[in-house]
């Protein structure tokens, strides 16, 4: 166009006059002309705009979702395991499968117990910020709640902080039947696989019972507010009578496993307090108990989370991510929350470590001295048992008697280098007025430096000083905790003291029943770090409303090291360490003791972790971690074989692969 | 223009001799014509649907943040009232539901249901019914031999309150009524759904699932560990028998196949049973059921479309299979109707004469109204002339035999006919199903049509004749017939512990015992049936269909079926008559002279489409959202008597029926 505009003035000189009207007829045209091709231009920009093009996009990638969703629902249901099939090679038959083929039926019925945390909770009552909420989880399922609205969410799984039963206005209760704890979300199985391989073998609803109760309740509160340990009374004695009068195998998990120590207590005491069943009821109703991961004499990781909400996993992530959990910016204080909710809970205190320094270990030594923590490969094990039969030593032992050491360098120095300076009765000084936390309010509230100093220069703490260490720190919660549970060792078991419902859940303080053809089996994994020990610091920020946390630097590179992120490890199954587990069945309730008058039988069988090999495998099927151990096909055939009537010699007696019965050896305990 | 603009153009340039511009031009042109020509279609697609997704999540978005307002936010639940007057919860409660509300679930399976381990078969979204139907019915079918498991398929009744608080998604059973009792107190300790295999027989639950063992465990624990408060029953439905036969079951010693709870469990441990539409005398809609698998619904579906489900080019046979698993399950035939022609009636009287059959319908409209009027005010002359419906004949091969004399119709005794002959060409059968009408000549088929009605009595014959098989599995665990001397030790067995008519009431005398249930809706009360046709080629698998096409001058006779009064499910007559009646102070049913009580609802269909099933509805399933019906339960869980909740209250007919029904007592 501007050429052409140029090279009409150089014609224009020497065009005649008649031609001089056709140039001016041209010119009139052309910028008609240009202006129609320019308005075209622009209208076709304008038809794309950058909303329609937002639309496109929208379009594209919802027809795109919709055609995999078809795909997807469209697959054949066994194309997922074709495929793994294809990759991995053929699946060994689940145990359900293998063991009909030998010919094994349903025989005895099976009483599941879940353990903490496993158990699903609805709403029956709520506050105005949970409408909509009737009967819908809280607690196992989705957990969408938490995200929607949180803060309600925490106020309604709280219990009440004098009573440790229903706030006013909230009712929340556990959800019955086999759905209450075979998932705890979806995809996450807890009980599922179990239940579908004991269906196998001909179990269904009415020779299987999921004995649910209200997990964040002390156990005799189960019975008080929700006649949990009538309503498992009476359902095994339904059970045991209509299937031909044979007794039913209990197999609790976790927590329940303490659960059901303070229910075969209950169920032969006398009424009102008891159950009324008479001295005979567990001889009389009970085959086998069949205790998964039992945290018998408690956990460590319990005096963690009440002391400071916190965990390894949580000092994991506060080291990769310094500034996030302390913050303020967010005015987040999520560990404050957790800490508030969780101290309502009685039940969490049931698991705080038991038996004192007499099971535990003291400053100089503990069970578990000496042992090494291998890696989890393969080689490294090797290494370990070569390094073992060598005699060489490359690292001093680690102390695990010292549950809590404020400061690394105390957490190895001699005994004789500590000086401590005893806590219990310095005076907790003003508090500080801060600012910051006032939303949420712990008991830390009435302590003030003063305190918080003598807690620090206390420096080492064994278990038995541990929780001495939390009845000052929390006299509330632990004060209403002492009612319900107890964390000694009996002197004189005969003594009427031990008649009180605090004593029950602890087995250094109560005896078996009477029931010599009863069989108790503790299965756990072994072969995964599992916390022992911590070692702590202040935390000295002014915005902080917890003033300890985990000192997370005091870490060892050492494959070989059991100290990681400020936490020492021994061999255990991820959440219970092999002494707490399996000390009662190795020792303390073998053969006929002070413990176990009537000389039940009892079994160990331990179940060597091995992670899964690959993704496709999910969570394994030989895993013995806490959890995923309620897969482990080993496990699960061992517990049908006894639900199918066999014991403990049909299944192959102990299978020990720690250190338990050496470990055991050193504890010096009456027996 | 532009053709003229383009000439205007080339001629131009051709005088200046510039050749190779217009080229240009007209290259850079056609790349645009073709991009849009290319993408326009797709694109539009892709703009469209981004367009409406984006509409659709920002309206979504806009319902879940916006507040309810005030007005549509629903009025205050009856729950919700009573416990602002300070009624609390006093006895436990045990709800006890009826057939096919219970929800199913898969223990073990056939390979075509794999992946639906403890998946819900039954009462849930049915979403595996469109996935794979046949697998579906093979694995709702029971044993046609036992009456149980067939061999590889374990299907049982989920535990708990979940089971039949809903139905499928959004339809409630038992929800409303479980919101309503925890307002005022009750949770999982003092509430609990007594769930059992609707699909069994009642003893055979005991056999199977023990499900009786269960209940009465169930009872005892709650009554102690609430302070030895009584327990209060809420069946519904078919469950209403269910727990008669429970009652029966518990008291039997235990060698003799019962609970052991002895003499007095009933007077120690049960309050008050609260029954919801209870179907004490069964209902006819069963005999349909069984006999063609069809109810009102179905035949009207017919003569909408008729070669919807019966076409032979598709080969379907929808009914076929719903018979075959409707057969296998033994329940069905504890619904059937009891006590025979003193109860409902025989060829020439019934006890609902004279009954004025003007109803609201479900859900009505105003234009609706109008029409009930006018044809209120129509109805007036023709009553002179027409004679009165004649109920008592349940089953009736053509409209003439359901009004004609009875000295007119054929005078045939099913018990005489031959059903099987020798003629092979007539074994036949139309597609791959097979069931026991294939046994049955067509000399007997017709025979058994031909002008004939069957009155209660006599269709129980018709039924034994067309399949014994079931009828033989089915009567040893149900009987449906008035006991002569109940002292007689026979009826000690356990079949007759479901028929109000052959058992007694346990010796509780502060027992209570009342019957909850809608009226006012046209309920299924007689059918007429005619002979499907067939072509020559084959013998059709179900030979009898309702005769759709019948429409009487009145409402009472509509799509071949004749209505009563009713709950949509269980005529007056059955739901009421025992608390009228039979049961009413001391008779020889109720020889502790128990207190009956008889509440009626009458139906309201919900006023605006925002009220759903609305709140007040008497029908069989809906009412179980009945303020009135909830408030009534709530009083009677928190402590009161039925005096309190103010005795009797009746809209039927109930009262003057029961007086015609002369029954010994």
């Amino acid at each position: 166009m501007p050429l052409i505009h140029r090279k009409k003035p150089t014609e224009k000189p020497s065009t005649p006059p008649s031609e001089e009207v056709v140039h001016d007829e041209d010119s009139q045209k052309k910028p008609h002309e240009s202006s129609k091709s320019h308005h075209k231009k622009s209208n076709g920009g304008g038809k794309w705009s950058c909303i329609d093009s937002c639309c496109w996009f929208i379009g594209c990638v919802c027809v795109t979702w919709w055609f995999l969703l078809f795909l997807y629902n469209a697959m054949p249901a066994s194309f997922p395991q074709y495929v793994t099939e294809r990759i991995t090679g053929p699946l060994p038959d689940p145990p359900g499968v293998k063991l009909k083929k030998e010919g094994l039926k349903a025989k005895h019925p099976v009483v599941f117990i879940p353990g903490i945390v496993t158990g699903g909770l609805e709403l029956w009552e709520g506050k105005q910020c949970a409408d909509g909420l009737f009967r819908k989880r809280l607690w196992g399922g989705t957990f969408g709640e938490v995200y929607k609205r949180p803060l309600c969410w925490v106020e309604h799984m709280s219990l009440d902080n004098e009573t440790g039963l229903d706030p006013a206005g909230i009712r929340v209760r556990a959800v019955s039947g086999l759905v209450a704890a075979d998932y705890f979300a979806p995809g996450y199985f807890v009980w599922a696989v179990l239940i579908a391989n004991l269906a196998h073998i001909g179990y269904e609803e009415k020779n299987m019972y999921m004995a649910a109760y209200d997990w964040r309740l002390s156990f005799q509160n189960t019975e008080v507010r929700d006649q949990t340990l009538s309503r498992m009374k009476s359902n095994i004695e339904l059970m045991v009578s209509t299937n031909g009068g044979k007794k039913a195998v209990i197999v609790p998990h976790s927590m329940g496993v303490l659960y059901f120590l303070h229910f075969m207590k209950w169920v032969e005491a006398p009424a009102p307090l008891g159950g009324g069943g008479g001295p005979d009821w567990c001889a009389k109703y009970i085959k086998a108990v069949m205790n998964i991961g039992g945290p018998f004499l408690g956990v460590p990781k319990a005096v963690a989370g009440l002391f400071s909400a916190e965990a390894k996993d949580v000092a994991v992530a506060r080291a990769i991510a310094p500034g996030f959990l302390d913050t303020d910016i967010f005015r987040l204080q999520t560990l404050q929350h957790v800490m508030r909710m969780t101290r309502t809970w009685d039940s969490t205190m049931s698991m705080l470590p038991k038996g004192g320094d007499t099971i535990w270990g003291g400053l100089d030594w503990s069970p578990e001295k000496g042992h090494t923590c291998c890696g989890k490969k393969q080689k490294n094990n090797e290494t370990c048992g070569e390094a073992g039969e060598n005699g060489v030593s490359k690292k001093s032992p680690v102390n695990y008697g010292r549950m809590i050491s404020f400061g690394k360098e105390v957490a190895e120095a001699a005994p004789s280098e500590i000086n401590n300076i005893d806590f219990r009765g310095a005076v907790k000084g003003q508090s500080i007025p801060n600012h910051t936390c006032r939303d949420v309010w712990t008991e830390y509230h009435d302590m003030g430096i003063a305190g918080i100093k003598a807690i620090a220069e206390y420096k080492v703490y064994t278990a038995g000083e541990a929780i001495d260490l939390l009845h000052y720190v929390a006299p509330k919660m632990m004060a209403r905790g002492a009612a319900h549970f107890s964390y000694g060792i009996a002197d004189d078991l005969d003594d009427t003291k031990y008649q009180d419902p605090k004593y029950w859940s602890n087995p250094l303080e109560t005896k078996l029943p009477n029931a010599p053809e009863m069989e108790i089996y503790s299965l756990y994994g072994v072969g995964i770090p599992t916390e022992r020990a911590y070692v702590y610091k202040l935390n000295q920020s002014p915005d902080s409303c917890i003033p300890f946390q985990i000192f997370t630097s005091a870490h060892e590179e050492d494959e070989d090291s059991c100290l990681k992120a400020g936490v020492y490890n021994v061999d255990g199954d991820e959440t219970v360490p092999v002494l707490s587990a399996g000390y009662m069945c190795a020792k303390a309730w073998r053969g006929k003791t002070r413990f176990n008058p009537s000389g039940i039988k009892t079994y160990i069988r331990e179940y060597n972790h091995s992670p899964p090999a690959n993704l496709l495998e999910g969570r394994g099927t030989q895993s013995g971690a806490h959890v995923d151990i309620m897969g482990n096909f080993a496990l699960i055939e061992d517990i049908m074989r006894v639900a199918a009537g066999g014991n403990g010699s049909d299944i192959g007696h102990d299978q020990v692969h720690s250190g338990i019965f050496e470990w055991s050896e050193r504890i010096d305990l009456k027996l | 223009m532009s053709p003229l603009l383009r000439f205007r153009k080339l001629s131009s340039f051709s005088e200046d001799t510039i050749n190779p511009k217009p080229k240009q031009s007209a290259t850079v042109e056609k790349p645009k014509r073709r991009r849009s020509g290319r993408c326009s279609c797709v694109d539009s697609c892709c703009w469209l649907i981004g367009y409406l997704c984006t509409a659709w999540w920002l309206l979504l978005f806009l319902y879940h943040s916006v507040p309810v307002p005030a007005m549509l936010q629903a009025p205050e639940s009856p729950g919700t009232r009573l416990s602002r007057d300070g009624v609390k919860a006093f006895h436990p409660v045990i709800l006890v539901p009826g057939i096919v509300t219970g929800g199913l679930e898969l223990w073990e399976g056939r390979p075509c249901a794999e992946g639906l381990f403890r998946k819900r078969l039954w009462g849930a979204s049915f979403s595996e019914i469109l996935r794979r139907p046949l697998c579906w019915l093979e694995h709702l079918s029971l044993d046609s031999e036992t009456g149980l498991d067939p061999s590889g398929i374990r299907v049982r009744a989920v535990p708990g309150l979940v089971a039949a608080d809903y139905f499928a998604p959004c339809y409630f059973a038992w929800a409303v009524l479980i919101e309503n009792l925890a307002k005022i107190g009750y949770e999982g300790k003092n509430l609990h759904m007594a769930s059992y295999d609707w699909r069994l027989s009642f003893h055979n639950t005991e056999v199977r699932d023990q499900s009786l063992s269960r209940l009465k465990s169930k009872i005892e624990l709650m009554y102690a560990t609430n302070g030895f408060k009584k327990v209060v029953v809420v069946p519904h439905s078919m469950g209403a028998i269910y727990f008669l036969h429970f009652l029966k079951w518990v008291e039997t010693p235990l060698p003799d196949g019962g609970g052991g709870g002895g003499p007095g469990w009933c007077a120690k441990h049960i309050k008050s049973v609260v029954n919801i539409g209870p179907a004490f005398l069964g209902v006819p809609k069963a005999v349909s059921n069984l006999l063609s698998a069809e109810g009102k619904d179905i035949a009207y579906a017919r003569s909408l479309a008729p070669g919807l489900l019966d076409s032979e080019l598709l080969k379907l046979q929808t009914l076929e299979h719903l018979m075959r698993m409707s057969h296998s399950w033994d329940s069905i035939v504890s619904l059937l109707p009891k006590g025979g022609e003193a109860i409902w009636g025989d060829l020439d009287s019934h006890a609902e004469e004279g009954l004025n059959c003007i109803y609201s319908k479900r859900k009505s409209s105003q234009l609706s109204l109008s029409n009930l009027h006018k044809q209120n005010y129509s109805l007036k002359p023709v009553s002179r002339v027409k004679e009165p419906a004649k109920y008592g004949r349940i089953v009736s091969f053509g409209k003439r035999a359901s009004e004609l004399p009875s000295s007119q119709l054929s005078t045939l005794n099913v018990k005489e006919l031959s059903r099987v002959d020798g003629n092979s060409n007539d074994s036949t059968s139309c597609g791959e199903f097979w069931s026991e009408y294939n046994e049955m000549s067509r000399e007997s088929i017709v025979k058994v049509a031909e002008n004939t009605a069957y009155t209660a009595t006599t269709v129980l014959d018709l039924l034994r004749f067309i399949a014994p098989k079931m009828m033989r599995r089915a009567e040893a665990h149900f009987s449906h017939g008035i006991a002569d001397d109940l002292d007689d030790p026979k009826y000690g067995h356990y079949k007759y512990w479901s028929n109000p008519l052959e058992t007694k009431l346990p010796e509780a005398p502060e027992m209570e015992m009342y019957c909850l249930y809608g009226v006012g809706i046209p309920t299924e009360r007689s059918y007429i049936y005619k002979l499907a046709t067939s072509s020559g080629k084959c013998k059709s698998s179900i030979p009898f269909r309702i005769d759709g096409s019948l429409d009487g001058d009145d409402v009472c006779l509509k799509g071949g079926t004749r209505f009563a009064d009713g709950d949509e499910s269980v005529p007056v007559i059955s739901a009421g008559f025992m608390c009228a009646k039979g049961w009413r102070g001391k008779t020889r049913f109720n020889p502790s002279g128990m207190d009956t009580f008889l509440r009626e609802y009458k139906h309201k269909p919900p006023g605006s489409l925002l009220e759903s099933r609305g709140t007040e509805s008497g029908a069989h399933v809906d009412i179980m959202g009945n303020v009135g019906l909830i408030e009534d339960v709530l009083r009677i869980a928190a402590g009161a008597s039925g005096q309190e909740i103010g005795g009797d209250r009746i809209y039927s007919d109930v009262m003057r029926m029961s007086e015609r029904i002369s029954i010994k007592l």
